[in-house]
């Protein structure tokens, strides 16, 4: 068993973990003929907290709670992998990306997530209203108006060879890309990097 | 609502049956599953979106692309056997049609995917393994979702 948990403790390859998560496409569809998709479950918080007579948010979001409890275990998932699973050894990330990385201005490359912005010391900064507030905003304004995510567009879009999704999925290639090779350098020298 | 629900609504709820109960938790093991996935492939880590932007790393590539994959094997085989759901309903897939908003959306969602290193469901499994202050992101996305609903009249489509 122990041995068991080391051998799971060690970063996943993506030839795992990319079937691991295909596999959640039949699965939702098998046990509940479900569609797979993430970035509706805040659209079903805004329709169950602040509908505010908005047709968008006017539906039957009790019938869709099955999506709210899915990201719920996606935050449980996280919990579980992060205290009981945990990597013993220090994130291995690209040389070269570390040197453009530094070139930015960021010096921590010990942790899944660069420290010296994720911690709430920055939440209410420049810095935190650049990678939090306009970042999330954008992540909730796009997926919406897109109809969807990575889940719904490129995996479950693609996977049943619709072409709408995988123009989707370009665009969201070519929004990170213009992000981050022409727009996040001046950005972040912006907030104080 | 209508059971194959309004066309707007991307997640279209397909079951005739209504889950109760029980039957719910099933969905809350295969959310834990997907998140576990996502911290031990480091999915959620910032750094890895970054390599993949930058061309820097396969890794986030292999993700996806062996995901999609599986997901078309997958799709396939439930076609062509006519598999149903173990509630016995014929499994429906919905229809994506083609809207501008694919394509100026999808570049919004792009460009807050590359500052953010987060879709939304790396969101949820960074605010429980610890990353507290993403729950910041997580009320921002929420904000952005609320201000596309509330104008949506207003946008290209």
């Amino acid at each position: 068993m122990n041995q068991f948990i080391e051998w799971i403790s060690q970063p996943w390859p993506w030839y795992v973990a990319g079937p691991m998560i295909g596999l959640t496409v039949p699965a939702l569809l098998i046990l509940g003929n479900k569609a797979f998709g993430i970035s509706s479950s805040l659209r079903h918080i805004c329709a169950a907290c602040v509908p505010a007579g908005i047709p968008f948010f006017t539906y039957d979001w009790k019938k869709e709670i099955w999506n709210l409890l899915f990201v719920l275990g996606t935050a449980i998932g996280g919990f579980i992998a992060m205290n009981f699973l945990t990597n013993p050894d220090t994130i291995v990330i690209s040389e070269a990306t570390q040197a453009d990385l530094k070139a930015l201005g960021l010096t921590n490359f010990s942790d899944l997530m660069p420290l010296e912005i994720f911690n709430w010391d920055t939440a209410f900064t420049g810095k935190g209203i650049l990678f939090f507030v306009i970042g999330g905003f954008l992540v909730g304004f796009g997926t919406r108006y897109a109809g969807g995510c990575t889940s719904g567009h490129a995996i479950m879009g693609i996977s049943s060879l619709q072409w709408p999704s995988l123009v989707a999925t370009i665009f969201f290639m070519v929004g990170g890309f213009f992000m981050t090779h022409v727009l996040l350098a001046p950005l972040m020298k912006l907030v104080g990097f | 609502m209508g059971s194959i629900a309004d066309p707007n609504c991307v997640a279209p709820n397909s079951s005739q049956t209504t889950d109760k109960g029980l039957a719910l938790l099933k969905y809350v093991l295969i959310g834990t599953v997907f998140g576990i996935v996502f911290v031990k492939a480091e999915i959620i880590s910032w750094f890895r979106i970054q390599e993949m932007f930058r061309l820097q790393s396969f890794h986030m590539f292999g993700v996806i692309g062996s995901a999609i994959v599986t997901g078309i094997i997958s799709i396939q085989l439930i076609k062509r056997l006519k598999i149903k759901s173990i509630q016995g309903e014929a499994i429906v897939i919905p229809t994506k049609e083609f809207k501008k908003g694919q394509v100026i959306g999808g570049f919004i969602f792009g460009l807050g995917w590359a500052i953010t290193g987060a879709c939304p469901g790396p969101l949820f499994a960074q605010i429980g393994s610890g990353y507290t202050v993403v729950l910041v992101t997580l009320v921002a996305a929420l904000a952005g979702t609320w201000v596309y609903g509330r104008f949506e009249k207003y946008f290209p489509n």
